[in-house]
């Protein structure tokens, strides 16, 4: 069985595409061309005389090879993969014969080029799919008109298109040249998944080998001839603006070319980048290379001027507290009537949770690479909103939007801090005023303090148990420095009667932004950990408790609006419990477990602690996940180990602290990241095979680990976690850690 | 400033730099070598590993007047034409990176460590590579292709 799919492309957007995607330009592209000596220049096909466009996504040789654009950006996710798997499905092409490139920016060609809320595959999948099966119709036509066939007689494979009858068979090279001259088919037929022969088949790292050789392709990379370096002093706490600068020790330095103060701030910044401009004024340093840079960059003088309050950690810990014994004007999400239901219970648990601002410490600090002429702005280098940045440059550069271009190299981590581009914009500047192409690079403790940190977060869980331990009514009240971290709509609500969600926000001059699942990052761990209390406190195992809850959702919901499938969440709560054997006890292992849904994908997690030393050790975590249609198996494992590892490694040692506005930890002799001895020994992961479009997959296995491991934690030392960094203790979160 | 001879990679290499310059930026800025990242410039992350006479070494800390005259490889200097390293070939099997911004000196750590102790136990393994920080949270295949390499030695 076929899906028939309009595909929303008519024949004079592909033409426009094809005009603008000469062959000569397409290969133009590879800007790494020009930064590595032609003979390191490996590729294992045959470079092709001549290149036919067949659509924004691909190309063919006439030898047969087939480019692939990958659109978005690739931030770790490994969308340069998958992304083009998925058109080379549908095309119905060998992957040997594949060459995959990033395809540059281009609002009018793609659609979201940006990496994000774990939707690349998941918003992308009919438009590749579309891509790639467009693309064979018009080379099955092709050898129709030159065989003159019905094309109903033909099929493709591997690369070929076949004339069975007549054993006539030509491959995709042949045809190129006539099928991109051909209409783009209004219609066409997308394969059976159950036909899948490159999706749902584990494909390696397409940059793999040149990772794995320190090839040049991080945008901290990128060099041309003739370039300066370039590096910024941003104010060193949150609420202070640059008065005056003295540079005149620096100035004098070897191989410094400039020193001058920029704003980078556009006046109608997006929304999403008010705040993340939290430095809009900074001090620009320009020279010839990176260390004379920052020798020079500790011989400025700078006079900071206060314009905003300096907020240490002790004050938004108290003003958080003190918020959630407040009731908000309105709730978010009211069921039935929760304050019967608590007056009437037979037990009562309350618990509060709390988890610090983190920062994102990509492990490729921010850069961007900038040649500005008065005639045209090009930008290179690492950024997850291309478009934005490709937009905000050319208003704060007063250009035009076609003199400005913007090309993604491949990026050194994501995880939401290169949603805000500031870094772009400010190259940017540094390189109108310098007049010379510059690559603009942060320290290490120029990124760490430069925040759009995950906001500090507290929320308080009231939950009531009749005398049959029933769950009858269920209370949460959260707060955090950017908005509450609660999603009213999600589990639990719809499996209580009684059901009251709050949210407080608490404003402040620290910024923030997303940061890995956000809000889900840390709600799923406290909600979860709650639940385990809960259980307890009802006498009855965390997962059959749970259970009971979904089953509730699936036969009676409440209410209407919940966000979540109960059958689907109960699936993966089923599936993980069974792999792991739950219920089993091994002597010395604490196992704890969580579920959660976020990014339409549902994921239960069970975490296996060991005491090492009279320390708690995560032995091994098992995960189920419901992602639907997995296209790339084994980096789909990678992603979700990933989110595992940095679930436990934040809610163990992570926190950024501040002190009247000064961030305390600027580099990582002080912010702890997890390593490999903390890190778990072994990860085991379970799809869900359902054959439904793929949903998220770069976020969604973080959040319920760190419930899962507090639940662990709590059985290996008898004592409940309810403060992040758990391996902190509480009261130097709001002292100066020195 | 000052001329400074360095063997990279069996190559020797002259550059004019201040004495304190670090050869991770002499690396990338002088010679064009991209291979060792920066990601601290403290020694706390392992990002910019090189091998020095052998030894895996932070290159951020390191002056490039102290390393001269000895012996550097480079990332780069790894594979022997077409040939990877076994190490880079254990890191493609188990498809390691995510990112990849810290596996060029996840790897020569581990090259670093099995020339001096080919099988390494699980404890030595970790103790090696814990000076290493993973972002993207690849331990547990770093772990093994690390073993898989000590297989293949
Ligand atoms: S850059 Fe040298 S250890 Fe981090
Ligand atoms: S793979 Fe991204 S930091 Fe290690």
């Amino acid at each position: 069985m076929e899906d028939i799919i309009k595909t929303n492309y008519n024949r004079r957007s592909f033409l426009k595409v094809s005009a603008a995607a000469g062959g000569g330009l397409m290969l133009g592209f590879n800007w790494l061309a020009g930064c590595v000596p032609a003979a390191k220049e490996k590729t294992s096909v045959a470079i092709p005389d001549e290149w036919y466009d067949i659509n924004a996504f691909l190309k063919i040789g006439n030898n047969g090879v087939v480019t692939i654009f990958s659109p978005n950006p690739e931030i770790g996710q490994n969308v340069k993969t998958a992304m083009p798997m998925i058109v080379a499905e549908e095309l119905d092409v060998d992957w040997s014969q594949v060459v995959v490139e990033q395809a540059p920016l281009d609002a009018a060609k793609y659609r979201r080029q940006v990496a994000g809320g774990s939707q690349s595959i998941r918003q992308g999948w009919q438009s590749l799919r579309m891509a790639g099966a467009t693309a064979r119709r018009m080379l099955m036509e092709a050898a129709a008109q030159k065989w003159q066939v019905p094309v109903e007689e033909l099929t493709t494979q591997a690369g070929s298109v076949i004339h069975e009858t007549s054993g006539r068979q030509a491959g995709y090279g042949e045809l190129a040249d006539l099928a991109a001259t051909l209409e783009v088919p209004a219609e066409v037929a997308l394969k059976d998944p159950k036909d899948f022969s490159i999706i749902g088949h584990s494909t390696k790292n397409v940059d793999g080998p040149k990772i794995v050789r320190g090839e040049p392709l991080y945008g901290l990379d990128y060099y041309e001839e003739g370039m300066l370096t370039a590096m910024i002093i941003h104010p060193p706490a949150f609420g202070i603006r640059p008065g005056k600068v003295d540079d005149s020790a620096a100035r004098n330095m070897p191989g410094i070319k400039d020193i001058f103060v920029i704003n980078s701030k556009p006046a109608s910044a997006p929304d999403q980048w008010q705040k993340t401009f939290a430095f809009p004024e900074m001090v620009a340093i320009v020279g010839d290379s990176t260390w004379q840079v920052m020798q020079a960059k500790r011989a400025v003088r700078v006079e900071w001027e206060r314009v905003s309050p300096g907020i240490s950690t002790s004050d938004y810990r108290n003003d958080l507290t003190a918020l959630l014994e407040v009731e908000p004007a309105k709730p978010a999400r009211l069921d039935g009537n929760p304050e019967q239901a608590f007056a009437r219970a037979a037990k009562v648990v309350e618990s509060s949770y709390s988890a610090p601002y983190l920062a994102h410490n990509t492990l490729e600090p921010m850069n961007f690479f900038a040649r500005v002429t008065p005639d045209k702005a090009e930008l290179i280098g690492p950024v997850q909103t291309p478009e934005r940045l490709w937009k905000t440059t050319a208003e704060v550069l007063d250009m035009p939007l076609e003199k400005v271009s913007v090309q993604m190299t491949r990026q050194g981590g994501g995880f939401g801090r290169r949603l805000y581009g500031h870094f772009g914009v400010e190259a940017a500047v540094i390189a109108q005023r310098t007049g010379k192409p510059i690559k603009l690079i942060y320290s290490r403790e120029d990124d760490m303090t430069y925040g759009t940190y995950r906001p500090a977060y507290k929320v308080k869980y009231r939950a009531a148990l009749d005398a049959n331990n029933r769950l009858i009514g269920f209370h949460v009240r959260g707060a955090g420095t950017h908005g509450s971290p609660v999603f009213a709509n999600r589990f639990p609500a719809g499996a209580v009667d009684n059901y009251l969600a709050e949210n407080h926000n608490l404003d402040s001059n620290i910024s923030t932004g997303a940061w890995r699942a956000p809000r889900s990052n840390f709600i799923a761990g406290a909600e979860q950990a709650f639940l385990d209390e809960v259980a307890e406190a009802a006498g009855q195992d965390p997962v059959a408790f749970r259970l009971t809850l979904f089953e509730r959702a699936i036969n009676n919901p409440v209410g209407s609006d919940n966000d979540y499938d109960a059958q689907r969440y109960a699936g993966v709560i089923r599936l993980v419990a069974e792999k792991a054997g739950w219920g089993k006890e091994t002597p010395g292992v604490y196992r704890g477990f969580a579920a959660y849904y976020c990014h339409n994908s549902y994921v239960a997690e069970i975490v296996d602690v060991v005491m090492k030393n009279a320390q708690p050790q995560v032995q091994k975590v098992w995960c189920a996940i419901d992602c639907g249609i997995v296209v790339n198996p084994d980096a789909a494992r990678n992603q979700v180990e990933g989110g595992i590892v940095d679930g436990i490694g934040h809610a163990m040692f992570s926190a950024m602290t501040f002190i009247e506005g000064e961030p305390l930890q600027k580099n990582f002799d002080t912010y702890r990241m997890i390593r490999m001895k903390e890190a778990p020994r072994e990860i085991e992961v379970f799809f869900v095979d359902n054959g439904i479009d793929p949903t998220g997959l770069g976020e969604p296995a973080l959040p319920p680990v760190q419930g899962a491991l507090a639940n662990a934690l709590y059985r290996a030392t008898g004592r409940r976690y309810y403060h992040q960094p758990f391996m902190m203790p509480n009261s130097e979160l709001g002292m100066a850690l020195s | 400033m000052s001329v400074f001879k360095l063997k990279v990679n069996n190559e020797i290499k002259e550059v004019n730099v201040a004495p304190d310059t670090p050869v991770l930026w002499v690396l990338r800025d002088h010679l064009q070598l991209y291979g060792a990242k920066y990601g601290c410039g403290i020694g706390q992350c392992g990002a910019c590993t090189v091998l020095v006479d052998g030894v895996g070494t932070r290159s951020c800390m390191l002056p490039v007047s102290a390393a001269e005259g000895r012996d550097i490889t480079t990332i780069e200097g790894l594979a022997e034409g077409d040939k990877l390293h076994p190490v880079q070939e254990a890191w493609l099997e188990h498809d390691v990176s995510q990112c990849g911004y810290c596996q060029s000196g996840q790897i020569m750590t581990a090259v670093g460590l099995l020339s001096k102790n080919p099988q390494p136990t699980d404890e030595e393994i970790e103790a090696a590579m814990n000076g290493h920080i993973c972002r993207c949270g690849t331990y547990v295949r770093i772990r093994k292709a690390v073993k898989t390499a000590s297989q293949k030695l």
